[in-house]
């Protein structure tokens, strides 16, 4: 099977053997950034660009790095920089860019759907970076690669999700991934944060974590918002951190060598204490490593490379 | 003297429950003779051909947008899509720029109205004073200057205390209250029912919950002041039950529904359609299943549009950005026939009847009727006459139907006010 599809706005509609060619090509990828000179030629001529409405050091970084890696010309524009502070609407935003010749536009935007309606509307090839609470495909494919190089697999593992899942764009394309692979999702996090009928999506829900815990090959911890306690949806962050913070006791539930793994940024202290955050089992780190292959994949099959990689 | 001719109709009489062959005479507006073989003498002829010959359909909830908002809809292209989709009446919602809440803006629609000289539109005022849900807006002079109810539609009355007065004050005046029922704390950033859907699109919700609460607020409390209580656009299977429940206690509240609650669900938002964002929002099958329950045990006694026309801008935006509505003037009979008459959920005389002496009844109105005497104000339906819904031809300023390229069946193909041809299909003879 070859790559056919313009956008990545989601993994929801994303099929299995396209998340398995991105987590392929991703191999290929990661295996560039091991390199002393760590640049290929696969993008050269092409333009990508990031256009994030919302504030975000890791992934726009991570994103630039990895069209430059792949030697596109990339340009970043932010909410504050950009147009949008006179009034242009995103579509309009999104013409003006086509016509300037983007090839790939990546966006972060805090509205579910900001991604489906520029895909909508430009020619260039649309990766959703974050929209709302919608979803965050390349998180969920750099945590699902990361799973697959660690593990070996993801049929049959069970990855408990803990956290603010009301919020979470990464819990929600997390959930269509990993049960698209054959894994078996849990999540769990206080009764105000778990989204309506989200067990329709298949998955288990828990609020108790020592239940989702039990067993898990996979741990997902989800960074928690102190705004959220300002909304009434917990009352104190020490609470949160007596029912639901991953400690060492905790952890000790899952299987042995279970992932521990984080979109970050993390709160040390808060939903994980830095004994489990930078103990054994913690992936935290190679987690970045692998979102800049993952997203190296991702341009290099919507930005049309036809040069080969190795 | 000039005379109109309706020959060879079914008659639909709501009151009576019954549709009989028979011709119409109408002289000067105003219906002269029902009955077999009737002659026109110099007059003109329309032969309706064995169609429904309903009393003119009534639409007691859409937004005109006039005085303030010229640029989604006019009292004039507004009365025109009425006319169009089989309206000879309206009841228009005050939340115009000024608020309906004075003399003034009262007069203003209805002179802007006359003018156009198209159909009835009957405004209601606003509840309070800039619909800010404080101060009572001075009902008895509103009454006076012609409003037929009074509601703060869209920004509903958040205090119990304010709705409390108000409608022990509209009760005093005589006019009933239209009650849009959610509560704001709950349905706070909401854009779409809260559920399965909502999860996946990560949209924030509005729970059921919301209207609910609201419902058994003015139910009790329309209990408490004996004031008549409508309650617009009922969504919920909850607030099914809770009306239901009210009226078997005697509680002087009715309600109404709209073609889109009972056709659609929140899975037609998928794909952040904008055109199917509205408030109350589009729910589930369970709740459509209850709605259509409840038009058939007579729960809800009103099809009513929310007709609530937008421009393409607004709604060509981020989901959340968009506007809440959409136009439903132009679709009404064509949903009412295709989703409940057809599949047998009311009969013809019983759908008719809740676009006509239903709401007639509730707004103290004299129309919806067709008897000698009373305005000829007609409504000529073809059971089986399909299109596909296509929104560019709309007279509505408003494209933002949901039913894009949906097909209806039993569609008006003539609207008829005061004995004057305010719409043509152009499938009638006359001669």
């Amino acid at each position: 099977m070859t790559w056919k599809r313009k956008d990545v706005l989601g993994l929801q509609n994303l099929s299995v053997e396209e998340i398995e060619i991105i987590l392929d090509t991703a191999v290929s990828m990661k295996e560039v950034l091991g390199r002393t000179i760590k640049k290929v030629p696969a993008l050269r001529g092409r333009t990508v660009v990031t256009l994030f409405y919302e504030p975000s050091t890791r992934t726009r970084t991570s994103f630039e790095l990895a069209a430059k890696y792949l030697s596109a010309d990339s340009v970043n524009l932010s909410a504050s920089t950009s147009s949008v502070v006179k009034g242009e609407t995103l579509k309009d935003t999104a013409r003006t860019l086509a016509a300037m010749g983007a090839d790939v536009v990546v966006l972060r935007h805090p509205m579910a759907g900001a991604p489906n309606l520029l895909a909508e509307t430009i020619p260039a090839a649309v990766i959703n970076a974050g929209d709302g609470t919608h979803e965050h495909p390349t998180q969920a494919l750099l945590d699902m690669f990361t799973v697959r190089e660690k593990l070996g697999k993801l049929a049959g593992l069970n990855v408990a999700i803990i956290g603010d899942i009301l919020h979470s764009r990464v819990a929600r394309s997390n959930i269509w991934g990993f049960t698209k692979m054959g894994a078996r999702v849990r999540i769990c996090g206080p009764a105000t944060m778990i989204p309506a009928s989200i067990e329709t999506m298949g998955v288990e829900v828990y609020t108790r974590v020592e239940e989702a815990l039990e067993g898990a090959d996979v741990v997902m911890m989800l960074r928690i918002q102190l705004e959220r306690q300002q909304q009434g949806l917990f009352p104190s962050l020490q609470e949160y951190t007596r029912l639901f913070g991953l400690n060492r006791q905790r952890l000790a539930l899952a299987r042995p060598g279970a992932l521990v793994m984080h979109p970050g940024p993390i709160n040390r202290g808060v939903e994980i204490l830095p004994e489990v955050a930078d103990g054994v089992n913690s992936v935290i780190t190679e987690q970045v490593t692998n979102g800049v292959a993952v997203r190296m994949a991702l341009l290099y099959l919507l930005g049309g490379g036809g040069i080969p990689v190795a | 003297m000039h005379k109109l001719l309706l020959k060879g109709g079914r008659v639909v009489d709501p009151a009576a429950g019954e549709i009989f062959p028979a011709d119409i005479l109408i002289v000067k507006g105003k219906i002269a003779a029902i009955g077999q073989d009737l002659e026109a003498g110099e007059g003109t002829v329309i032969d309706v051909g064995g169609r429904l010959v309903s009393p003119g359909l009534i639409d007691m909830h859409v937004h005109f947008r006039e005085p303030g908002f010229e640029a989604k809809e006019t009292i004039a292209t507004g009365s025109r899509a009425a006319a169009r989709g089989g309206f000879t009446a309206v009841a228009c919602m005050p939340n115009t720029d000024p608020v309906a809440d004075n003399r003034a803006v009262i007069s203003y629609i209805r002179s802007r109205a006359a003018q156009t000289g198209l159909i009835k539109v009957y405004p209601v005022a606003a509840l309070t004073r800039g619909s800010r849900g404080e101060e009572l807006t001075e009902m008895a002079d509103l009454k006076e200057a012609g409003a037929v109810a009074f509601s703060d539609d869209g920004l509903p009355v958040s205090s119990a205390a304010v709705m409390r007065r108000a409608m022990q004050y509209a009760r005093m005046v005589g006019l009933p209250v239209i009650s849009h029922c959610e509560e704001p704390t709950l349905s706070a950033g909401g854009v779409m029912h809260e559920g399965y859907m909502s999860t996946v699109l990560g949209l924030p919700g509005i729970p059921a919950a919301a209207e609910e609460i609201m419902v058994a607020r003015d139910i009790i409390l329309s209990e408490h002041t004996g004031c008549p209580l409508h309650i617009a656009h009922v969504s919920t299977a909850g607030s099914v039950r809770l009306i239901r429940e009210a009226k078997a206690r005697g509680v002087p509240v009715t309600a109404e529904v709209t073609p889109h609650h009972f056709t659609l669900t929140d899975r037609a938002v998928a794909g952040y359609n904008t055109s199917a964002k509205v408030n109350p929002p589009l729910r589930t099958e369970e709740d459509v299943a209850a709605l259509k329950e409840a038009l058939a045990d007579g729960t809800i006694d009103v099809i009513a549009t929310d007709h609530a026309p937008h421009t393409v801008e607004e709604k060509d935006v981020e989901f959340q950005l968009a506007p809440f509505g959409m136009v439903g003037l132009e679709t009404a009979v064509g949903l009412v026939w295709t989703e409940l008459v057809i599949p047998g959920v009311l009969s013809p005389v019983e759908a008719i009847r809740k676009l006509t002496i239903n709401p007639a009844r509730i707004l103290g109105l004299q129309d919806g009727v067709i008897r000698v005497g009373a305005d000829a104000d007609i409504t000529i339906i073809d059971p089986g006459l399909t299109e596909v819904v296509d929104p560019s031809t709309f007279a509505s300023k408003g494209r933002n139907s949901p039913f894009s390229g949906k097909k209806l069946q039993g569609l008006p193909v003539a609207t008829i006010v005061r004995g004057r041809l305010v719409y043509d299909r152009g499938l009638l003879a006359v001669t």
